[in-house]
């Protein structure tokens, strides 16, 4: 198994090995060791392997992934998985702001809480949050499905164009156009299907949740909603 | 005469009229295209000094007055070198046709310039028509993938733009064709907001980390701008270099956008010519004028406000409105279409409604079909052509082997704002404002 530590060596090595990597590669398993918070760890990889950072990680950690799977065994900062294309993130402790920002596909998955802002602008992406999650969470979200097992701040799902949003906690308060809708035969089906791919589908009943998704009232510029914009 | 005639107010004119009852009859401000069009202090209140007995010219035709530029050198290990120092500004397909995009490549290439993309991500055809092609890195991150990332020639990191600088961009329902929405992962037919604000980092301290996320994706090869709405020039430049830019783009407030509030347009930002010098004075201040390559834009028009962006400091110009103007937009065959949409050549600015008889700021197929990108591609070529020309032919009556010899003190200023403004002395003094006389 390829092993980068990054005491010896540095952020660019790590980079540039796994960018060296074809589609076709055998060397499919790689560790990192002591991260000790290093930014932009295994971003841009595009290739089907995984990558094991023993540690935390900073910002940007498997930023634009495609393919891969990246597990941090820590926490994880700003922007973790940040428009991810493909693959599998899982973060084993908890992660900072943005997580999952702009993400067009794949899985990201925190086992611990994320900060405020989690799944922001996400295009297609599924993210799953077994803590809570912060204020601000999956603004101007446009696609994808966010599931928290836990609570969700203030200003959920702010100006959200389609993602759908699960949550199984308590709610601070709801972003504008916002707002809770009745969970159809459709919805369980796709959060059942999330719930699956995250490894917890015995453990969690879709019928815990509630779910959120976009009025569409602010889809088009109107002047009784202005008090909205 | 028993009656004075009508008497218009100079506060009350007949176009603020028309403003204050377009917004009584519909309740929502006025958006439209295009930049400031309020008369602003610009490069037409600056002259060149040309020779004289203390400094001698270049031939005109026989001496070489060099003309291109190398941008990205500070960090990126490909940085790109344009035969010209004018650019082609980001412009969203969406906004534009693809006809008009691949017309922009198609002149650009022909040039040896460089080409930008726009809210919206990267096509296949500007792609293909564009040998140097900048990818605009947004806070939408509409289209945004590592894969044409890779494909770019540079990255340009958009804060902000001279037009609006604090908004977002708009794009109206009209224009999100099934394609349009297809890219930006919206619903078809919405009126579409851009996100203000990057999603994902806020601050200076954040962007050099993104900077450094962007780099290591596109293992280091790659020159990354940093782009600003013209509103604090010094800092925003400062910033950017400390943030690790190879390259700042400073947009001002003449600067186009496909769609804006017109109270935004007017009222927000700096002309270009009160930002370029104290941007200048930023990478002088930091050692860094000439190492970090500045690019200026917003009003951009002939190739004497080439001259004179470059003469303030600037290492190239960036075009937008007049590169569309140059495909046919106003353009007067059009008057009776224009007619029908309630404008004329010349003013049309209804970008964002879809409807261009021009076919540039369109998605109708009906439209877009009008604008053959090979023809509009060569007035555009023609038209930078025209710019270059121009330039040298003043560097050279300034006695200028390049056209980033030009400076300062070849320039003065007819106004004494401009002046101000410019940093240069007002024309017929050695008096520049805001210095002692000397």
């Amino acid at each position: 198994m390829p092993e980068v530590d990054l005491r010896q060596q540095t952020v660019r090595d790590l980079n540039e090995a796994l960018h060296r990597l074809s589609r076709q590669t055998n060397e499919t398993d790689w560790q990192v060791l002591h991260p000790n918070g290093q930014h932009s760890l295994a971003v841009g990889i595009d290739a089907p392997v995984t990558v094991r950072i023993k540690g935390h990680v900073g910002y940007y950690c498997a930023g634009m992934n495609k393919d891969a799977t990246v597990i941090i065994d820590g926490n994880a900062g700003v922007g973790c998985a940040e428009n991810m294309m493909s693959g599998r993130v899982h973060v084993k402790g908890d992660v900072s702001q943005a997580a999952g920002a702009t993400a067009q596909g794949g899985l990201l998955i925190v086992d611990g809480n994320a900060s405020a802002r989690c799944g922001i602008s996400m295009k297609g992406a599924d993210i799953v949050v077994k803590g809570n999650i912060g204020p601000m969470s999956a603004f101007m979200a446009q696609a994808g499905n966010l599931v928290v097992l836990g609570d969700a701040g203030e200003a959920l799902g702010d100006s959200l164009y389609e993602t759908r949003i699960f949550v199984r906690g308590a709610v601070k308060s709801l972003g504008a156009d916002c707002v809770e809708k009745p969970m159809g035969e459709e919805e369980k089906a796709i959060l059942s299907q999330v719930l699956e791919l995250a490894g917890i589908a015995d453990d969690v009943r879709p019928e815990a949740f509630r779910f959120y998704g976009s009025a569409r009232r602010l889809y088009h510029f109107n002047v009784d909603h202005a008090e909205e914009y | 005469m028993s009656r004075t005639l009508p008497r218009f107010s100079a506060t009350f004119d007949p176009y603020t009229i028309s403003q204050i009852q377009r917004a009584a009859a519909t309740g929502i401000y006025d958006i439209r295209g295009a930049g400031a069009k309020r008369k602003l202090p610009h490069f037409d209140d600056l002259l060149f000094l040309g020779a004289s007995i203390s400094r001698y010219p270049l031939e005109g035709y026989r001496e070489k007055c060099g003309t291109n530029v190398v941008l990205g050198a500070r960090f990126a290990k490909k940085p790109i070198e344009l035969k010209i120092p004018i650019t082609l500004a980001g412009m969203s397909f969406g906004a534009l046709s693809a006809n008009a995009k691949e017309a922009l490549g198609l002149a650009a290439t022909a040039m040896g310039t460089s080409t930008t993309t726009g809210d919206g991500g990267m096509t296949s055809e500007e792609r293909q028509s564009s040998k140097t092609l900048v990818y605009q890195y947004l806070p939408s991150r509409y289209g945004m993938n590592p894969d044409d990332l890779r494909k770019a020639d540079a990255i340009e990191v958009v804060i902000g733009q001279g037009a609006k600088p604090g908004g977002g961009g708009m794009l109206l329902g009209q224009k999100i064709t099934p394609r349009v929405a297809r890219m930006r992962v919206l619903p078809e037919g919405i009126d579409q907001r851009s996100a203000c604000r990057h999603p994902d980092w806020t601050g200076p301290d954040d962007l050099e980390i993104k900077i450094g996320e962007l780099r290591e994706i596109t293992d280091w090869e790659k020159p990354i701008y940093v782009k600003v709405g013209a509103s604090r020039p010094y800092y925003d430049t400062a910033l950017a270099v400390k943030s690790g830019a190879d390259v700042v783009v400073l947009d001002g407030m003449q600067g186009g956008t496909a769609a804006t509030q017109e109270v935004f347009i007017e009222n927000v930002g700096l002309p270009i010519l009160a930002a370029i010098r104290p941007a200048v004075q930023a990478l002088q201040d930091l050692d860094m004028h000439r190492k970090v390559q500045l690019i200026v834009s917003g009003g951009i028009r002939t190739g004497a406000d080439v001259a004179k962006a470059l003469a303030l400091g600037a290492d190239a110009v960036a075009i937008g409105t007049a590169a569309l103007i140059a495909l046919g937009d106003n353009d007067p065959r059009h008057a009776a279409e224009y007619a029908e949409l309630g404008t004329e050549p010349g003013a049309y600015d209804d970008w964002h409604e879809g409807n261009d008889p021009a076919g540039i700021t369109t998605q109708r197929p009906e439209l877009t079909a009008r604008l053959d990108p090979e023809t509009a591609g060569r007035r555009l070529r023609n038209y930078l052509s025209v710019l270059t020309l121009e330039a040298q032919t003043i560097a050279r009556a300034c006695g200028k082997s390049h056209v980033h010899n030009l400076e300062p003190e070849d320039l003065v200023a007819l106004t004494v704002e401009a002046a101000a403004m410019a940093g240069v002395p007002l024309a017929g003094t050695n008096w520049i404002p805001g210095t002692p006389l000397g």
